[in-house]
């Protein structure tokens, strides 16, 4: 037998108990709010972090970089059978050019694979720019500058003259800001650079850059790919690397496993190449992820309290309750709903908060390679705080609430 | 006397407690109440009178033998389904009112009637008011059950007991708190319930005055029916 109206007694009876205990409400909302607070600001900066790390690589890292791995040389006989004569090897480093063969048309099939965005080749140089005696080491990288650009925005990154002149400045120079203040050169001025074939070129600065990464800013520049060849003394079919960007760069080490089988040349994807850097990020992921956890499940406790104490002190109300007809669910709902009601008073303050942390804390400046704190409003963490912050409230009030439903109303009739 | 249509039923009902030892506390309890009957169960303390109650309410499932309520099996029915038919069948009003202190008088009384749902808000705030007025605290209704004198939240606690106009109303001393003038109003109520709308009351009472005057007294001892129509000659 259905009943014909609901009404919504159990939400009244939560209401009232809440209402009671505005203090102690008060109180339990709060430690919500300074968890969800801190959780969803907490994340927030490690999504910032994170962003600006991937950023950084990929100023100069591709997502993929497929190249020639060093190989080490084979014994000429197989190891003979245990016990008898062995063979004694010197494994080393075969002395051949780490050169990827026939690149174009690695360039062409990689091209044609799925959600490859760009492919570019590379060679790079180490090189020294020479200012008046002093020399200074750096890495000159040779490129096709407009593909170039496409992968790695290099334009978003000058500060002076213009990206494009290297298309037509055949001897063209996109050099890094340190090395041209430590030069004392403006766009413009040539500077001459040695490679390590001990090839001299003069150089026409193009333009300037700033990565904010402070190793590229002291060593790094982008020249014509073809001069990096001759810095090389080979020809333009040599090619070291041949970078590539893909649609889902998280999912890079899938792409470089099918690029390796494809190719049989070693594709490295971005994560294998910053190792430590992806290590610090995972120890730092951790680290937040436990303590933002540890806050919220405190202030799960702040919620747990409240009940517990609300169920003993209401006790009698549960004993009579029962007796009229209030089912096991019913009891549950009120207590449960109480919960909820703290939680969500508690929650939506604390999105707030976090809202208001996120926004000052952007507007700091940290300087370094850094610049303004990168922290900015995460959607995603809001959405996750907010359903964590939902599930932790739920069950302090669920767990107290199912002690109550559980309650012998005639133990309590006969005290 | 004519066929009586019989609510309240046991057929056998034992029942054991095991703690702090196994001892058997009540034993072959065979009883029947009908409908419109004003009955009280009297017997001295520590007899099972109160244990016998908790069984009849549905609250005590852990016995042995049978009970019917209104010609349904109750024995062996799920916590939820017993829930439900207390909540229509039976009203109940106990030596403490356990009113909620945070509502008011006419809240309280509604509560039960709330939770059934036959009747809209509307509806179950004017029965509410009706149930007030019947027991004379009309003008109590909307003060908070907590600022009531003892007597006046004992009526407000039958009133509640009387929200769905259930079939059976059961007390376990139900004027045990009261002083003579207020036993006096409870036991008119009673018998008033009794007579005009064939409700059913099964009373536990110390109050010899109290069962005299019902319409049947059942005495128990040591967990045993010892006379099922007591007459205090
Ligand atoms: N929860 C329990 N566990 C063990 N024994 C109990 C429990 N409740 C009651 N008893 C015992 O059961 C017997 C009957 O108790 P019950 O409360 O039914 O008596 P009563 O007739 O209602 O007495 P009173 O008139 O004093 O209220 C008593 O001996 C009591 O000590
Ligand atoms: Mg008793």
């Amino acid at each position: 037998m259905k009943p014909k109206h609901k009404h919504n007694i159990s939400s009244e009876i939560s209401i009232s108990y809440i209402v009671t205990k505005k203090k102690l409400t008060m109180i339990a909302a709060l430690g919500v709010t300074l968890g969800i607070a801190i959780f969803v600001f907490m994340n927030s900066m490690m999504k910032g972090f994170d962003r600006t790390s991937t950023e950084g690589i990929f100023k100069t890292v591709p997502h993929i970089r497929l190249f020639k791995d060093d190989e080490t040389s084979k014994p000429l006989a197989q190891q003979i059978q245990k016990g008898e004569e062995t063979v004694i090897v010197n494994p080393r480093i075969v002395p051949e050019n780490n050169v990827l063969v026939n690149p174009n048309s690695l360039i062409a099939l990689l091209q044609h694979q799925d959600q490859v965005t760009v492919v570019t080749p590379q060679v790079n140089t180490n090189v020294f720019y020479n200012s008046g005696k002093s020399q200074i080491s750096g890495l000159s990288t040779g490129v096709n500058i407009a593909e170039a650009d496409r992968m790695f925005n290099i334009r978003s990154y000058v500060v002076e003259g213009n990206m494009d002149d290297l298309k037509s400045v055949q001897n063209g120079i996109l050099l890094v800001v340190g090395i041209a203040q430590k030069m004392n050169v403006r766009t413009g001025d040539n500077i001459t650079i040695t490679s390590s074939r001990n090839v001299i070129k003069v150089m026409k600065v193009v333009g300037l850059f700033r990565t904010n990464n402070s190793v590229t800013d002291k060593s790094r520049s982008y020249i014509n790919i073809s001069l990096a060849q001759q810095l090389l003394q080979k020809n333009s079919s040599y090619i070291t690397d041949i970078n590539v960007n893909v649609t889902e760069f998280d999912n890079a080490a899938d792409y470089a496993a099918r690029f390796s089988k494809l190719t049989g040349y070693k594709a490295e994807d971005w994560k294998a190449a910053n190792e430590t850097l992806m290590a610090a990020g995972k120890m730092r992921k951790i680290i937040i992820t436990l303590i933002s956890f540890s806050i919220l499940l405190v202030a799960g406790f702040g919620i747990y309290n409240i009940l517990n104490m609300t169920i003993s002190q209401k006790i009698n109300d549960i004993a009579i309750l029962k007796a009229m007809g209030f089912k096991g669910g019913d009891v549950i709902r009120i207590f449960v709903q109480q919960a909820l009601i703290i939680g969500m008073i508690g929650l939506a303050i604390g999105l707030l908060l976090a809202t208001v942390l996120v926004n000052v804390l952007a507007h700091v400046y940290v300087g370094g390679d850094i610049g303004y704190f990168p922290i900015r409003f995460e959607p995603s963490m809001y959405a996750r705080g907010f359903l964590f912050g939902f599930i932790i409230t739920f069950f302090a009030g669920y767990i107290p609430a199912r002690k109550a439903a559980d309650v012998d109303p005639v133990s309590i009739f006969r005290k | 006397m004519s066929a009586q249509e019989i609510v309240l039923q046991t057929k056998n009902v034992g029942k054991y407690f095991y703690d702090p030892e196994k001892f058997r506390v009540l034993n072959n309890i065979s009883i029947q109440a009908n409908k419109g009957e004003f009955l009280t169960l009297i017997g001295k303390s520590g007899s099972g009178k109160s244990t016998l109650l908790y069984l009849l309410s549905t609250m005590d499932t852990d016995y042995d033998g049978e009970i019917f309520i209104d010609d349904i099996k109750v024995t062996g029915m799920h916590q939820n389904q017993l829930a439900a038919l207390r909540n229509e069948k039976i009203g109940f009003v106990f030596q403490f009112h356990y009113l909620l202190p945070e509502f008011s008088c006419l809240k309280n009384v509604m509560i039960p009637a709330l939770r059934l749902g036959n009747y809209t808000r509307k509806e179950i705030e004017e029965r509410a008011y009706k149930k007030l007025e019947m027991l004379g605290l009309k003008d109590q209704a909307l003060k908070p059950a907590s600022k009531l004198s003892g007597g006046q939240q004992q009526r407000v606690a039958i009133a509640r007991a009387l929200i769905n106009d259930p079939k059976i109303i059961m007390g376990d001393e139900p004027t045990g708190n009261l002083d003579s003038k207020n036993t006096q109003i409870v036991f008119d109520i009673f018998k008033q319930l009794t007579r005009e709308f064939g409700q059913t009351i099964v009373a536990v009472t110390h109050d010899n005055d109290f069962a005299e005057h019902s319409d049947r007294t059942i005495v128990m001892q040591d967990g045993v029916i010892i006379d099922q129509n007591f007459k205090v000659s």
